[in-house]
């Protein structure tokens, strides 16, 4: 297709969030898959080259336009706002979520050794967490997992991208 | 915040006992108990003395490093033990240790990533700063609480009006559900205003709310949030 990488290019540009090539394909509609990803890794690798304030990241299954790291003093300078951090105890609490997932409460309770009904409530709200079920024994317990924007907040392609855990053994130095 | 002694330098008893070995360059696979214990005690003295509810959750910890400490105190009986689990009654402790260390790991693994809204940013997304418009829905998927503060909106507003109601209206929710899926196969979206709206009784809100959450669970349907408005809108799961 003719101009096809400038489309592509337009497409990531003007969606809000990432978007990815199953969506482009059915707005292309006559245009091969293949074609398209073509031309996403041209276009990643020439943001990637080019000395530009931003690039096109994968993330959370798609493509989105974001600003290059090393230019956040600026961003935040101009947006004036702080950017609302989590507590280390909720961090935690995300990151046995993150990795333990579909998770009960009390598996992250059992990990952290405190009740995290707190930090779950948080991660709630921030839409970083999801209750995904329940389990099917008594009292039904909710299960927790991650959500979308979890990828899009941590800039993860997919739960297959989170660093891999350093392994239990490796601990005894 | 006046004076709360930054007890959250420990995320909790494990982070703290984590603190302890570390502060005295422990082999973790060979904690003296008796040492450690002391000291942990010493600490949770001065938790309690600064904040009661934080104290609690330190307490469970220290009463199992009592209890290892008079295990490890008791001869070992030749013949193997045999409920209690065998050999050193640490075991546990350590492993509980080990993998809270590990997450405590993950967790600062994440925090190096670049954060969206902190290190990276995207397009003209400004949290707070721009009033959001109808053009510019963003839409993220909306959670059951952003439902039930909607639902407490429509509640509030048809309070206002003088309501009469005259007989019963026998409806049910398979009823609703059927009407709102045919609703929403001709107009495609609604926002979640315009479906309770049409409804005239708070019957009829309750019953709208209730197919909308059965619809959502059996993902019929998808409710999205505007990020910055609030509004929800709920369409068809399968729309091809």
């Amino acid at each position: 297709m003719e101009g096809l990488k400038a489309v592509v290019e337009a497409l990531i540009f003007a969606s809000e969030s990432p978007l990815n090539v199953d969506k482009m394909a059915d707005v292309l509609e006559d245009v091969d898959r293949k074609d398209i990803r073509d031309v996403l890794s041209q276009l990643v690798e020439e943001y990637r080259r080019e000395t530009r304030g931003f690039w096109i990241v994968e993330v959370a299954g798609g493509y989105h336009f974001r600003t290059k790291n090393e230019w956040s003093p600026w961003i935040k300078k101009m947006k004036r706002g702080k950017p609302s951090t989590l507590t280390p105890a909720v961090m935690e609490t995300l990151a046995v979520i993150a990795y333990r997932q579909p998770v009960l409460k009390a598996e992250i309770d059992k990990v952290r050794g405190v009740d995290t009904g707190g930090a779950i409530k948080k991660l709630l709200e921030k839409k970083l967490v999801r209750i995904v079920g329940r389990k099917d024994v008594p009292g039904k317990p909710i299960i927790y997992g991650t959500t979308q924007r979890f990828l899009e907040v941590f800039n993860l392609r997919d739960l297959s991208e989170l660093p891999t855990l350093r392994e239990l053994k490796e601990l005894q130095e | 915040m006046d004076y709360e002694f930054k007890l959250d330098q420990f995320e909790g008893p494990l982070d703290l006992l984590l603190f302890l070995i570390r502060k005295n360059k422990i082999d973790i696979y060979d904690i003296p108990i008796a040492l450690i214990t002391e000291q942990y005690l010493k600490y949770l003295e001065i938790i309690r003395s600064l904040n009661l509810d934080e104290a609690g959750e330190y307490l469970v910890l220290a009463s199992t490093l009592i209890h290892i400490k008079s295990r490890m105190l008791l001869p070992v009986p030749e013949e193997a033990e045999t409920e209690e689990g065998e050999g050193d009654p640490r075991e546990e402790l350590v492993r509980q240790l080990l993998e809270y260390q590990v997450f405590k790991e993950a967790a600062s693994a994440l925090e190096t990533r670049p954060v969206l809204e902190r290190d990276v940013f995207r397009r003209g997304s400004h949290e707070g700063d721009v009033e959001g418009t109808p053009e510019d829905e963003a839409l993220v998927e909306a959670g059951i609480f952003d439902l039930v503060a909607a639902l407490e909106r429509v509640i509030a507003a048809s309070g206002s009006r003088e309501l009469l109601e005259i007989d019963l209206e026998k409806i049910s929710l398979a009823d609703r559900i059927n009407e709102i899926m045919e609703i929403l196969a001709k107009n495609k979206s609604l926002t979640f205003h315009e479906l309770l709206g049409e409804a005239s009784s708070k019957r009829q809100i309750i019953y709208t709310f209730l197919a909308v959450l059965d619809l959502v669970k059996l993902r019929m349907v998808r409710a999205f949030q505007n990020e910055s408005s609030g509004i929800i809108r709920i369409f068809l799961a399968v729309e091809e």
